[in-house]
């Protein structure tokens, strides 16, 4: 009876560790709702209790039953037939369970059917999911859909779109991509245009629309004509209906169970979700914060159980007359692999805090707003902290997608050439965690989008603060270490900013923004180490790992390479 | 409408044994098992909650049990029980199939306006597969045992199949009638969150008196009437509230008597060729009868 979120000590020292006292107070607004709905928490106490009583739920199910079916779903996959789309039966039998279970509106309001959750726990619940099947991950995390109509909606808008989602009665797409707009979604053309009544249509082409035969769909298109930038896009939301075709799904290399669809909206009547031209430059701004950390959370978990299988599988295999497990070379890759996880969930949470806190603040300026009260106050908070998510965010994104890679990668190596067939779940790991450097924005555009607060070195206050405080639990020597990551970034920023050279600083912020991502990491593996002497070992050995990558990161910046560029033709030729 | 009573059992968890769980003499170590839900009786509870989704009614979870049971009467509530009743007394203890089923049977009577009464098949620790039965039979009512599957119910009549050797058969009866429940005929939903939140703090009378007798400043009858005001209280059931005869009940009332407990190990590592002759079968019929396999 394995538990995915009980068995997971890290994950639970993680749980045992989150401060969401902030959160929780603007969340829940003096627990008020405590005296319509039984299952409200009364205080912050109870708060805590009710998450960790429904984690171990979501645990339970994806222990004991999705992780079961992942096999078959990834064998048979979505099916396309007759125009129709059909999931895998271990998909449809997955849904209907965690629609039983009440989680497909997680943070959504309870006057809607949700739980009202923060959105830190909602990020460990796809953590959980994506562990036991990575491709039910993009179901189920598509309930972000009715967050965004939530925020930005009218209330018709949202009576009309949540509440179905909340029960698992419709599950939704988000359908932004087309065949020339994929990075850049500037160039979207889906066309939106209004009847004499101020009725809106869609008319045109979306591709690779995970779960795009969702029944309700948010859709980006452009409403005003004659404009070629992401100010003439809205956004819309519309049911499934005879007037969307799916054309087709895609033949993946992973995720099988999760059916991308090419879609075709044939004058679609659709609801504008906000204000008008908002569409790109706000909402997509906005939901994408969400997206990218349940991607991170995603590639997290795939991470998490190639790593579980690789383990598993070196203590069972012997060669040479004993466990490989036990052979030095096997023992190390092992540690590292749960070092980088360990250090991966540490930002995660990290991260997804500080968009949660972001949210709530947001939510609660709103409301003070309406109010008439001030709010300048929260308004600094919330321009910090916004800040702290437009790096965290695509950081988060950036690392960990990365880093599943690289261990669902070492986990088939472990198993040798057992991993390379189909009988054994390390190489479905390896697929699937193949798109989570893609989709959401591919690792380049994450490193673009962090590289500019990285540039302006954000966090420099915060980081003077770490490196005057005093570590307790013989961590003392690891923080002299961080001070020389910290001296090498430095010195390589002020290398790059010199410069003056905008394609160089393009090359060089790959560089840059992992440096920068070793300091933030370092010092939360310092501050764990200081609870959990076990934490010491990984905060030694990420720290340790960072410093010599931190030398190449600054070789590589320094030694000229990029001076090739100008000579492309001649070296690709 | 039909409301359904469910037989549910707290059963230590068998299939996940490990080391000292054997007393020396070969008897179970319960305190050193983990508890958990029987599964077949969760399987019961599934069906009872599906019955009342297709046709409306109330779902009843009850345990005969210690304290401790009322764990699984919450878990009752998580997946959809509209109310649970605990049914403990120090006097139930050592109670065999027919005390069990007698004190059972009377607090189904006493709860009531019931259509339905559900249980598993049998439970993994006794493995006897009789409570459901003899219940039936106290309660005077028909049974369809080894059910797999409510067809239908209408005009106070229940249509339903049944597993035989071999096959199944459809078998109709009047209601109220008992069924019990084979373990794979519906899969048990999982547990919702919104009423795990809701009744996670639900407690019996017994967790309650142990609440006071820790915290002198605490009253038992406010403390009942707070928890039934927030619809937490696990109604409880003793002997004197269903005013049983005592010599009915637990030790006293059970005539089955545990001769021993063996945990026999099957030791044979070799496997023996008989020759498909009559000499050959002859051969090892002598054997079957010498080790006391036949005879």
């Amino acid at each position: 009876m394995p538990n995915y979120f009980t068995d997971n000590s890290d994950m639970q020292f993680v749980f045992n560790n989150l401060d969401l006292r902030e959160i929780v107070e603007i969340a829940e607004d003096n627990f008020e709702e405590a005296k319509h709905y039984n299952y409200a928490p009364i205080d912050y106490n109870d708060a805590i209790e009710n998450y960790r009583k429904v984690l171990e739920i979501v645990g339970d199910i994806a222990g004991n039953f999705i992780a079961e079916r992942a096999s078959s779903v990834d064998e048979e996959g979505a099916v396309y037939k007759d125009g129709k789309v059909y999931y895998a039966k271990g998909t449809a039998e997955n849904l209907k369970q965690i629609a039983q279970a009440d989680l497909m509106g997680m943070s959504l309001p309870r006057k809607y059917g949700g739980l009202n959750f923060p959105f830190t726990i909602y990020v460990m619940a796809i953590e959980i999911i994506s562990r036991a099947d990575a491709s039910l991950m993009n179901i189920f995390g598509l309930q972000d859909i009715a967050d965004t109509i939530n925020k930005f909606g009218t209330d018709e808008l949202r009576e009309e779109f949540i509440p179905k989602i909340c029960s698992g009665e419709h599950t939704g797409a988000m359908a932004l991509t087309e065949p020339d707009a994929g990075s850049d979604l500037q160039a979207v053309k889906l066309h939106a245009y209004q009847d004499e009544k101020g009725q809106w249509y869609l008319k045109g082409v979306k591709r690779f629309i995970t779960n795009g035969n969702g029944e309700a769909l948010l859709v980006l298109a452009r409403s005003e004509p004659g404009t070629k930038d992401g100010r003439g896009l809205s956004m819309f939301a519309c049911h499934r209906d005879d007037t969307i075709k799916v054309r087709r799904i895609e033949n993946k290399l992973g995720i099988h169970g999760s059916p991308t669809c090419e879609l075709q909206f044939n004058d679609t009547p659709a609801y504008l979700v906000g204000q008008r031209k908002f569409g790109l430059i706000k909402y997509v701004f906005d939901l994408m914060f969400r997206a990218r950390m349940g991607v991170a959370a995603q590639a997290l978990g795939i991470a998490q159980a190639a790593y579980e299988e690789a383990l598993k599988y070196a203590k069972e295999r012997e060669q040479f007359g004993r466990a490989i497990y036990n052979i030095p070379v096997i023992t190390n890759m092992l540690i590292d692999m749960r070092v980088a996880i360990e250090a991966n969930r540490a930002l995660l949470y990290a991260a997804a805090q500080k968009v949660d806190i972001k949210e709530k603040l947001e939510e609660k300026i709103k409301k003070l707003k309406e109010a008439g009260k001030p709010f300048s106050e929260e308004n600094i908070r919330l321009k910090r902290v916004m800040k702290e998510s437009n790096f965290l965010t695509p950081l988060a994104k950036y690392i960990l997608a990365e880093s599943a890679n690289k261990i669902a990668n070492d986990a088939l190596q472990i198993h040798g050439g057992t991993g390379y067939m189909r009988e054994f779940k390390a190489e479905r790991f390896l697929r699937d965690a193949r798109i989570t450097n893609i989709y959401e924005g591919t690792s380049q555009l994450q490193i673009v989008a962090a590289s500019g607060n990285v540039i302006n070195d954000i966090l420099s206050d915060y980081f003077d603060e770490k490196e005057k405080k005093q570590y307790k639990g013989g961590v003392a020597p690891l923080v002299s270490h961080l001070i020389e990551i910290r001296e090498i970034f430095k010195d390589c920023l002020k290398y790059v900013v010199e410069k003056k050279d905008p394609a160089f600083q393009d090359v060089a912020a790959k560089d840059l923004v992992e440096l920068y991502g070793y300091l933030y990491v370092g010092y939360l593996l310092l501050e764990q180490a200081e609870k959990d002497q076990k934490k010491v070992f990984v905060a030694n050995r990420y720290i340790l790992t960072s410093l010599a990558n931190a030398r190449k990161n600054a070789e590589s910046i320094k030694d000229g390479l990029f001076n090739d560029i100008l000579h492309a033709d001649k070296i690709l030729s | 409408m039909y409301n359904s009573i469910v037989m549910v059992k707290q059963v230590p968890d068998t299939a996940n044994i490990s080391g000292k769980v054997m007393k020396d003499d070969g008897t179970v170590n319960r305190a050193k098992l983990p508890a958990i839900f029987n599964h077949e009786d969760k399987v019961a509870l599934e069906l009872a909650l599906q019955v009342k989704e297709r046709y409306g009614g109330k779902v009843t979870a009850i345990t005969m049990g210690p304290p401790r049971a009322s764990d699984i009467l919450r878990e009752c509530l998580y997946m959809g029980a509209d109310e649970a009743y605990l049914i403990s007394d120090r006097k139930f203890a050592g109670a065999d199939t027919l005390a069990t089923s007698y004190v059972l049977s009377e607090a189904i009577k006493k709860i009531g306006d019931y259509h339905f009464v559900f249980a598993g098949r049998q439970a993994i620790d006794g493995d006897t597969a009789q409570v459901g039965p003899q219940t039936a039979e106290k309660l005077n009512i028909p049974q369809i045992t080894y059910t797999e599957e409510i067809i239908e119910v209408s005009d106070n009549k229940i249509k339903a199949k049944r597993k035989i050797d071999g096959g199944y058969e459809v078998v109709e009866s009047t209601l109220p009638v008992l069924l019990t429940v084979l373990k794979d005929v519906v899969s048990p939903r999982p547990f919702s969150a919104k009423r795990v939140m809701a009744y996670k703090n639900a407690k019996s009378l017994i967790d309650l008196e142990k609440l006071t007798e820790e915290n002198s400043l605490l009253y038992i009858d406010k403390l009942v009437h707070e928890y039934e005001e927030r619809g937490l209280f696990i109604k409880t059931l003793t002997m004197d509230d269903l005013q049983l005869d005592e010599q009915r009940c637990g030790i006293k009332g059970s005539p089955t008597k545990v001769y021993k407990v063996e945990s026999v190990v099957l030791g044979g590592t070799d496997h023996i060729r008989i020759e498909p002759t009559k000499n050959g079968i002859g051969e090892l019929i002598d054997k079957l009868m010498k080790d006391h396999i036949f005879g």
